[in-house]
């Protein structure tokens, strides 16, 4: 590493570094972000669903879309694998189905920036006993 | 390295090392690469995140899933659970002891509800030994903003409307200080921080050194910058030694950054830190004593004036803050001196670290605005007394300090209200004390330690505390006399008159404090030889009532001494001249047969 001459190149060098440590940042305030969940189950990964994760959460970033990317169990509806869990702030959230690449990208544009409805859309068909908002 | 989708910050602080956490993060990393999760997740180690009462802490970003006791053999199964299919490991999340229910998010837990953290902003989030981890978060802007658009007298003001006071315990304006030094002219000034943490129980500065020790070093350097100084100086004790190590690491990054040595970020300025070692006595806290320590000479206050900023280090001005003071500098240059102002009570500002220990459900080290209360502190940060016993008080200040009891728990905590309540703030020792707690036993177990600590140059403090010592003895043995609390009293308050240096002035602080507080702890040591928590052994008697002993005999078994006696299905005797009072047989017993009184 050579030296940082200015406060200019420090800067910068602080640009680049930055992404090391946001996520870190992001979780502490994540309920005001975009907040997408990618079950990773067994199911899931078979069918792809690290990828979808990396793209998503690639993506995202690249696009300059404050989000969340997590992971979590099983959503149940194994049939329809990758699915992805995407709550916008302040409203309920929403579960996708069959979110390859191709996919995510066109919920990230359509529905994350726009907030418009994309195909694909799993009816929540259960209510969640929610044990963290208690 | 901006890839990794999941962080796994494991706490790489002394507490949690202690309990295995660095095998924690070898096993971790040995999973996740068998996993072939390497690109995927990256395990971090970081500073302290306060929480010490349940470490190891595993806190899993970006879910904020907080986990507590990891043993190294729970690795697999949170990179298996977890991190491969996305399942919280139940048996590790954090329980709210109030509803007794999990809590996966740590936003959830009362722990971090109240806390701010400026001087701990990094602590348990970066990597303390990778100065990248540090500029990401805005490391060395401050020192970049300083240098290269503000006049030294600025940046001086800068701190001063801040309001921010020293942290180590006196509470002197920080901007203040530099001023002086700086007034003083002198071809070489010093820059020292203090890192001699010598209060039994805080642990604050070493937190901070070992968990985010770049911004000691940036603050160092901006008040090079102000005061004149080219030269740092660490005075650290020698029994630290992760935090040396990773000072060590750290001013090795920051002279490969060209952010210490020559023509710092090109404006031509200077400045160097190096490390210098204490023999961990109490006394070289005391800014004079640290002086001398370092310049080889015995660790002996002397005098004031001159004070150090006119005559210091090799006699040239030398500017001496604490190590938490430094860690707030960066920030209030980043975010304003108003912003820092806003925080706190009208005459203290800010933040202040407290470590908490004693009786607590949460043991840790927490960073609350001023003007916070001791109710907010103990029973929602802290969770609360042990077992569901009953609060009796608390020491802030350590062995300098004094203790606050119930009716203090309202008080807003500042440097003034603790004092004006007859304690003071300190370095941030605060010990929570319950009603099996004798206060007599709490101010001779301070008085130990100021006795050993006293450097003996001055009689005051080395025969008058010494004495006092003893008159405590006296009391826990029951051989109190009538006149012992007021002599007490009176030879405290020559003790406080006569001292050269703050400890012989604040050493009989916990005598007085306990005596105004609880006489009639006192009182019933002297007039009725009992000790109402059941503390100090000579005044205890233990025996065992008829009605209730079996002759099971368990009590004889346990007795370490054999002072039992009393034969199967028989009632049982013990005999009190043998007897230690050790308790064992009161443990053991079953049926309520044994008392002590």
């Amino acid at each position: 590493m050579g030296k940082v001459k200015t406060l200019d190149d420090l800067r910068k060098l602080r640009d680049e570094l930055k992404n090391q440590t946001s996520l870190r940042d992001k979780s502490e305030h994540s309920e005001s972000l975009v907040q997408v969940k990618v079950a990773m189950a067994t199911c899931c990964i078979a069918s792809g669903s690290r990828e979808t994760m990396n793209y998503l959460a690639d993506e995202l970033d690249k696009r300059n879309i404050e989000a969340v990317v997590t992971q979590t169990g099983c959503m149940g509806y194994c049939y329809a694998e990758p699915t992805v869990e995407i709550t916008l702030p302040g409203k309920e959230p929403i579960v996708f189905g069959y979110v390859d690449e191709k996919k995510a990208d066109e919920i990230i544009e359509k529905y994350i920036k726009g907030g418009e409805l994309v195909e694909g859309i799993i009816p929540m068909n259960y209510q969640n006993i929610d044990i963290d908002k208690k | 390295m901006s890839d990794y989708k999941i962080h796994l910050l494991v706490c790489g602080g002394t507490g949690c090392k202690a309990s295995e956490s660095a095998q924690v993060v070898s096993n971790l990393k040995k999973e996740i690469e068998s996993q072939g999760l390497s690109d995927f997740a990256q395990v971090v180690t970081t500073g302290c995140f306060g929480f010490c009462e349940k470490g190891p802490i595993v806190k899993i970003i970006p879910d904020n899933t907080f986990y507590t006791q990891v043993k190294p053999a729970d690795a697999k199964e949170i990179v298996d659970e977890h991190i491969v299919k996305g399942r919280k490991v139940e048996h590790l999340l954090y329980v709210d002891p109030d509803k007794n229910e999990k809590v996966s998010d740590s936003k959830g837990m009362n722990f971090y509800k109240k806390q701010i953290r400026i001087a701990l902003r990094n602590c348990g989030i970066i990597d303390p030994e990778n100065i990248g981890e540090y500029i990401a978060r805005d490391g060395y802007e401050a020192l970049g903003k300083v240098l290269t658009s503000m006049s030294p007298e600025e940046a001086i003001d800068v701190v001063k409307k801040s309001g921010i006071r020293g942290r180590g315990g006196a509470g002197f304006p920080t901007g203040l200080k530099w001023e002086l030094t700086r007034q003083t002219q002198s071809d070489v000034k010093y820059v020292v921080c203090n890192a001699d943490e010598g209060d039994p129980g805080a642990f604050m500065d070493r937190s901070i050194l070992e968990g985010d020790p770049h911004s000691v070093l940036e603050a160092m350097a901006i008040n090079g910058y102000c005061t004149g100084a080219g030269h740092g100086l660490i005075y650290i004790r020698a029994e630290y030694p992760l935090a040396i190590e990773r000072l060590k690491i750290a001013i090795k990054q920051a002279r490969e950054y060209g952010l210490l040595g020559n023509d710092i970020l090109g404006t031509g300025f200077n400045f160097d830190v190096e490390l210098r070692y204490g023999a961990g006595a109490f006394v070289c806290g005391e800014e004079t004593a640290l002086i001398h320590s370092m310049e080889g000479s015995r660790g002996e206050p002397t005098l004031k004036p001159p004070f150090p900023s006119v005559e210091g280090y090799l006699k040239k001005p030398t500017n001496v803050n604490n190590v938490e003071t430094y860690a707030n500098i960066p920030v209030i240059f980043n975010r304003g001196a108003a912003w820092f102002a806003s925080i706190g009570t009208e005459k203290s500002k800010g933040t202040k670290v407290f470590a908490l220990a004693g009786k607590v459900n949460n043991v840790g080290l927490i960073e609350v605005p001023m003007g916070i209360t001791l109710r907010e502190v103990i029973f929602e940060i802290g969770g609360g007394i042990k077992g569901g016993k009953k609060f009796k008080a608390v020491q802030t200040g350590g062995p300098s300090g004094g203790c606050l009891t119930e009716k203090h728990l309202d008080t807003p905590i500042d440097y003034d209200n603790l004092i004006a309540v007859g304690s003071m703030m300190g370095s941030g020792g605060m010990v929570v004390m319950d009603e099996d707690d004798c206060m007599v036993d709490v101010a001779k177990y301070f008085l130990d330690f100021t006795v050993e600590e006293s450097c003996g140059k001055c009689s005051p403090c080395r025969i008058g505390n010494k004495r006092l010592h003893e008159l405590l003895d006296k009391l826990t043995k029951g051989k109190g006399e009538k006149q012992d609390i007021d002599r007490l009293i009176n030879l405290s308050n020559v003790i406080k008159d006569t001292s050269l240096c703050g400890l012989g002035q604040s050493s009989p602080n916990p005598v007085l404090a306990t005596i105004s507080n609880f006489r009639d702890e006192y009182e019933a040591h002297v007039f009725d030889k009992k000790c109402p928590a059941g503390v100090c052994k000579d005044l205890m008697t233990y025996s065992i009532v008829d009605e209730n002993c079996v002759g099971c005999t368990a009590c004889a078994r346990a007795c370490p001494v054999g002072a039992i006696t009393g034969e199967r299905k028989e009632v049982h005797f013990i005999d009190a001249a043998l007897c230690i009072k050790c308790g064992a047989c009161m443990e053991k017993c079953k049926f309520n047969a044994v008392i002590v009184k």
